[in-house]
């Protein structure tokens, strides 16, 4: 365990991850020098006989110095993040034609909700999953993050990407992965008992490999949902299906 | 102005000089329902060091819990069931702890002590007052305190045990037991901090009045020690956040209690308007908990270093700035919350500029170390290492205020280590500097040197042995608040740390028994101390130690600014500001002016 | 303060603006009462633009006429206690009792007459609850109508103990020109708690 980041598999990733190193480095330097200076001070000037303390009341120009250098420093920092932060958080600069599914978290669970073949999130064939998702690879996916019960924070660090869920609300989110792999999924917001046990898996698939997966969920589905007695709703046939899946993959 | 005074003199019992009154006072009086500021300091000191160790041990049990998940805790057994069957800790209980942990840091340890203890201690006696312009309110005010403790300590043991949604208590979580279980605990949290948002507001009031109107002749807005000015600004920013803080309790145990759907979603409400409350009351709360602690740093670096504080127009000035721009900076600890993200950005920006008042103080403190003569008396000890680790914890805090990396670091152990930094490196540090400092004052006897610096070494290394590796489990995506860590596959590997981590907490709260073992022995078998132990030049030092009721025998007049260390005249390198004037000092009959008139301009 | 003129001062020196300490204490406190009035009334402006479904027009649910009378009385009394004020500066003890009593009075009218509307509003559906809210908008309304009101409310009625206190003093004779420092204490209090109604009114009733 060390200061460097495992990894990032997303697109924005980097971009990320280069800031953070830029300020490792800045903060790195500005340690060093300070943390020097006091240690250098604390053994230089320590008390001798017959040594008396010089009667400085301080200098305009150094404070000058050092109000004005961490200043530009830290507005170059603010400059440097901007671009950044619009690029991962800004909906209305998300990527337009991304694959888009909804994500409600609840009190201890994650719930993906995958729209039929047509798109229709309602349509026959539409299902939904328990904790272990799956996501194509290499194009962009939109997720709508919704909460039933209380705050949830979805959250995948090799992804370098964190969203609040709040009940009452549906917040966008999008990335780009570029490893397919299996990452895990946690949640990062204090919501009850079960907080530590909200675990998850976000399952990146080349898109060869999603679609089959979304097509043998598709018809499971379509089946269920035939299966029983017309009126129960599509999402309770995700939820059977979901069971199923623990086991499935 | 004389007509008001009159009006202040004639209207209401203003208090009166040690020379002036000569009435005893019953015991009850005197020790318990005393309306002496430095009685009232001293009760809110044993009050906050019993509630530190208090939350010291829940953080030992937090740590058990996180280094050997699942394993019966020794002596846990005594726990009831509720907490923890057979010495195992709860989920439930864990939640609790983190929670309780927090908030009795924060409001029932350290901001009782560096607000009530050094508020109340130090302000009228570096005034030259002979105590609070309100004593009443003043006793008032720690009696206030006492039962809202007391309240949140009792909602352990109620029926769902005590408030588990974290210190920060987010809503829907907290607004309704039924996603906990936990409601009467929860409405007690909000019921005692409520109640000492009174007792706070109370302190504020009777600081701002005294510092304004009760300075003595001659101390000058700008020949107050740091102290009085870091003091003076926590208190404005006291007195403005805590009714803040108060109006969205009230909501949240209205939604709790009454139906009321504020903070709940499901009727209309908004749980972020809860957060938005919470931090615009939070943000200038931390810097309440660090003010204070910047002007017992320079105060006490200044003695030790037997040298004027470098720069001090500007370390007033940071402080204004940073009390300031606390107002507008809360958006920082909701970059994740899916507010605008326009918004996030304003946040980042005046985030980051916060950080140059800072910066000028940790330059101007290592300014004020350079070309002195120091003495490492232990006070100064715990202000170097202030200096050191506030370093620290605040550039950690950089990596937050940039908004894309908060992203991957919000809410880990990343920032657990930020705030520990902060606020026990900073904070806590500056509090053990402060106590040692100023020990000799409040009880007439000095602490055992010794055992304070076997204190003091094994706190600076313990403390950064706990904490340090926090940065790391924190980049590694280390949550906060988790009962277990090892239910997360990617973090089970990270189990040896958290071991590690418990290891270094026994030692640590080792070090903290010692502390407060020499403190409570040294109040009574202490060696007798002087007037001005460490030769010092406020006003406090000018009289006995303690100081009798009234402090000083007649109002004291000031001729200099209180970090005179070292001047070129004189045998002593010190002079107190109450001093007559030296011969240099007096207005030479040659036109030159002399330095305390040079001083005199510098100030007005 | 120049050095040389405050090494000379006197016992009675006061550096500050030459406020005696009650009065300064009790302008330094109503500061935090602003604060905390701004809590709950920022609370509701952000309620009411994320949800203005939620909030009825004016008039629709509120009884706007009669809180208007109400409103001219509180601003009545805090003419009388302007009134008590000037009178004790006088030395006219009869003039302070009768206008501080009027004051009172007044004060108690408007209590009693806000007790009288929520009497109405709720047996109207309008609760805080908002399980059991019935009327005109949502439940939102009622929570922050309630919040505000009531916490103003509760202001008005320690104001009139306060006052009420004053007066016994008063009676006692405990107050001259040169000892009001309770009588405008107080008063500071009671205008606060007016302009803080005046403001309420106008958002929650007209606008
Ligand atoms: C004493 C209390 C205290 C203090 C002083 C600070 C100081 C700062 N804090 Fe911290 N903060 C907390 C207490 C405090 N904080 C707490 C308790 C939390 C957690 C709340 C919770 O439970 O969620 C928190 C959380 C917190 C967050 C939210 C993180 C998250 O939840 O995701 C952020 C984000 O911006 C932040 C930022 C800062 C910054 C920028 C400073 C700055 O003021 C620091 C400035 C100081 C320096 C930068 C060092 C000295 C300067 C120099 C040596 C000059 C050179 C420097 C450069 C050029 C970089 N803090
Ligand atoms: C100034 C405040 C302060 C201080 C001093 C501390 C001190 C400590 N804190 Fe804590 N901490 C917080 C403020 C503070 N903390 C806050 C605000 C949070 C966030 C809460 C939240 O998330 O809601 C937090 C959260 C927090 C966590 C994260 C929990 C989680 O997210 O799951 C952890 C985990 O290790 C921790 C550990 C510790 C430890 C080991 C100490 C040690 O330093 C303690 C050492 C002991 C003392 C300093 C006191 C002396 C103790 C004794 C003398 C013991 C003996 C007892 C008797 C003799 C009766 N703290
Ligand atoms: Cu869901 Cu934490
Ligand atoms: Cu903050």
């Amino acid at each position: 365990m060390n200061w460097l980041l495992d990894p990032s598999v997303s697109t924005f990733g980097p971009d990320i991850d280069r800031l953070y190193y830029i300020i490792l480095f800045i903060t790195g330097v500005v340690f060093v020098l300070t943390e020097g200076l006091l240690v250098y001070f604390l053994v230089r000037y320590r008390r001798r006989p017959g040594q008396r303390a010089e009667y400085i009341h301080g200098s305009t120009r150094a404070e000058v110095i050092w109000t004005a250098v961490p200043f530009l420093i830290l507005v170059a920092l603010g400059l440097m993040s901007k671009p950044v932060w619009d690029r991962v958080k800004e909906p209305s600069v998300f990527p337009q034609d991304a694959y888009e599914l909804r994500l409600v978290a609840r009190q201890f669970e994650w719930e993906a909700h995958y729209p039929g073949a047509n798109g229709d999130p309602d349509a026959p064939d539409a299902f939904s999953v328990l904790n272990r998702f799956h996501v194509p690879a290499n194009e962009p996916v939109v997720i709508h993050l919704e909460a039933e019960d209380v705050i949830h924070s979805f959250f995948v660090p090799r992804f370098r990407l964190k969203q609040d869920a709040i009940p009452g609300r549906s917040i966008p989110i999008w990335f780009e992965i570029t490893e397919p792999g299996e990452y895990d999924l946690g949640c990062a917001e204090l919501c009850g008992l079960g907080h530590y046990s909200m675990d998850g898996m976000v399952i990146v698939q080349s898109r060869s490999e999603f679609d089959a997966w979304n097509a043998e969920r598709r018809t499971a589905a379509r089946e269920a949902a035939g299966a029983v007695v017309a009126g129960r709703s599509g999402s309770d046939a995700g939820e059977g299906e979901a069971v199923s899946i623990e086991g499935g993959s | 102005m004389s007509t008001a005074a009159a009006g202040a003199r004639t209207d209401w019992d203003i208090p009166e000089y040690a020379g002036e009154h000569h009435q005893e006072l019953s015991f009850l009086r005197r020790y318990v329902f005393s309306t002496d500021h430095k009685v009232i300091a001293v009760q809110f000191l044993v009050m906050s060091l019993v509630f530190l160790a208090l939350g010291g041990f829940l953080a030992l049990m937090m740590r058990w819990q996180l280094g050997f998940p699942g394993q019966p805790m020794p002596g846990g057994s005594v726990l009831p069931e509720s907490m923890a069957p057979g010495g195992i800790i709860l989920p439930e209980f864990y939640n609790s702890l983190v929670t309780m942990h927090g908030t009795f840091m924060i409001f029932f340890a350290i901001m009782p002590l560096l607000v009530g203890v050094f508020g109340n201690l130090l302000i009228p006696l570096q005034i030259g007052a002979p105590d609070m312009a309100f004593p009443k309110l003043n006793m008032a005010s720690f009696w206030l305190a006492v039962p809202a403790g007391f309240i949140m300590l009792t909602s352990f043991w109620v029926e769902g045990g005590a408030a588990g949604a974290g210190w920060t208590s987010y809503a829907p979580l907290s607004a309704s037991g039924d996603y906990t279980g936990v409601y009467l605990g929860q409405q007690l949290w909000l019921l005692s901090l409520f109640i000492l948002g009174f007792s706070s507001i109370a302190g504020a009031v009777n600081y701002i009045t005294t510092v304004v109107n009760m300075r003595a002749p001659g101390l000058t807005w700008f020949r107050l020690p740091l102290t009085v000015w870091a003091l003076f600004i926590t208190a404005i920013l006291v007195l403005l956040a805590m009714p803040i803080l108060a109006g969205a309790l009230i909501m949240l145990l209205s939604d709790q209690t009454l139906g009321t759907t504020f903070f709940l979603p499901e009727l209309g409400g908004e749980p972020l308007l809860w957060q938005h409350l919470f931090w615009f009351f939070g943000h200038p709360e931390v810097y309440i908990l660090i003010l204070p602690a910047f002007g017992i740093v320079s105060e006490v670096l200044a003695n030790g270093a037997r040298k004027p504080v470098f720069g001090y127009h500007a370390m007033v000035l940071a402080i204004a700035a940073i009390a300031f721009l606390g107002w507008i900076v809360w958006g920082h600890h909701m970059f994740m919350s899916g507010m605008n993200p326009v918004l996030g950005t304003t946040f980042m920006v005046t985030t980051l500029v916060i950080a140059v008042p800072s910066a000028i103080k940790v330059f101007n403190w290592l300014g004020t170390l350079w070309k002195g003569n120091i003495h490492f008396h232990v006070p100064f000890l715990h202000a170097a290492a202030f200096v050191s680790l506030f370093i620290i914890g605040g550039l950690s805090g950089i990596f937050m205020a940039a908004a894309p990396v908060d992203i991957h670091i919000h809410d880990t152990y990343f920032i657990v280590a930020h705030l520990h930094y902060v606020l026990f490196g900073g904070s806590l540090f500056a509090i053990f500097a402060g106590i040692t400092f100023w020990f000799p004052k409040m009880f007439g006897r000095m602490m055992n040197t010794l055992w304070n610096r076997v204190h003091f070494v094994g706190t600076f290394l313990c403390y950064n042995l706990v904490f340090f590796p926090m940065h790391g489990l924190g980049i590694e995506g280390m949550m906060r608040r988790l009962y277990d860590p090892t239910q997360y596959g990617w973090l089970a590997e990270l189990q040896p740390w958290n071991v590690f981590i418990t290891y270094a907490v026994f030692g640590l709260v080792t070090f903290q028994v010692v502390f407060f073992v020499n403190f409570f022995l040294s109040i009574w078998t202490g060696r007798k101390a002087e007037a001005n132990p460490w030769r010092a030049n406020s006003l406090e030092w000018s009289v006995p130690s303690p100081p009798p009721h009234g402090n000083f025998m007649a109002m004291p007049t000031v001729y200099r600014g209180p970090y005179e260390y070292s001047t070129p005249d004189g045998e002593e390198d010190f002079i107190l500001q109450s001093a007559s004037p030296r011969e240099s000092e007096r207005p030479p009959s040659d036109g030159t002016r002399s330095r305390a008139a040079l001083n005199e301009e510098e100030s007005t | 303060m120049s050095h040389a003129a405050a090494v000379h001062e006197t016992r009675r020196f006061m550096p500050g603006f030459g406020i005696y300490n009650a009065k300064l204490g009790i302008w330094v406190f109503l500061l935090s009462e602003v604060m905390f009035f701004t809590s709950l009334i920022g609370a509701y402006i952000i309620l009411r633009f994320a949800h203005p479904e939620q909030f009825a027009a004016p008039g629709a649910v509120l009884n706007v006429p009669l809180t208007a009378i109400n409103t001219f009385v509180l601003i009545c009394s805090s003419v009388t206690m302007v009134k008590a004020y000037a009178a004790i500066a006088q030395d006219d003890q009869a003039g302070l009792k009768r206008w501080l009593l009027a004051t009172i009075v007044l004060g108690s009218t408007f209590v009693g007459v806000q007790v009288y509307e929520y009497i109405h509003l709720v047996g109207d559906g309008f609760v805080a609850n908002a399980s059991a809210y019935a009327a005109e908008g949502g439940p939102l309304y009622g929570s922050t109508f309630y919040l505000m009101t009531g916490f103003h409310g509760l202001h008005v009625s320690l104001g009139v103990l306060a006052l009420a206190w004053i007066l016994l003093r008063a009676m006692r004779g405990e107050f001259s020109s040169k000892r009001l420092g309770g009588v405008e204490a107080v008063g500071l209090y009671w205008h606060f708690v007016d302009l803080v109604w005046i403001v309420l009114f106008t958002i929650v009733y007209l606008i």
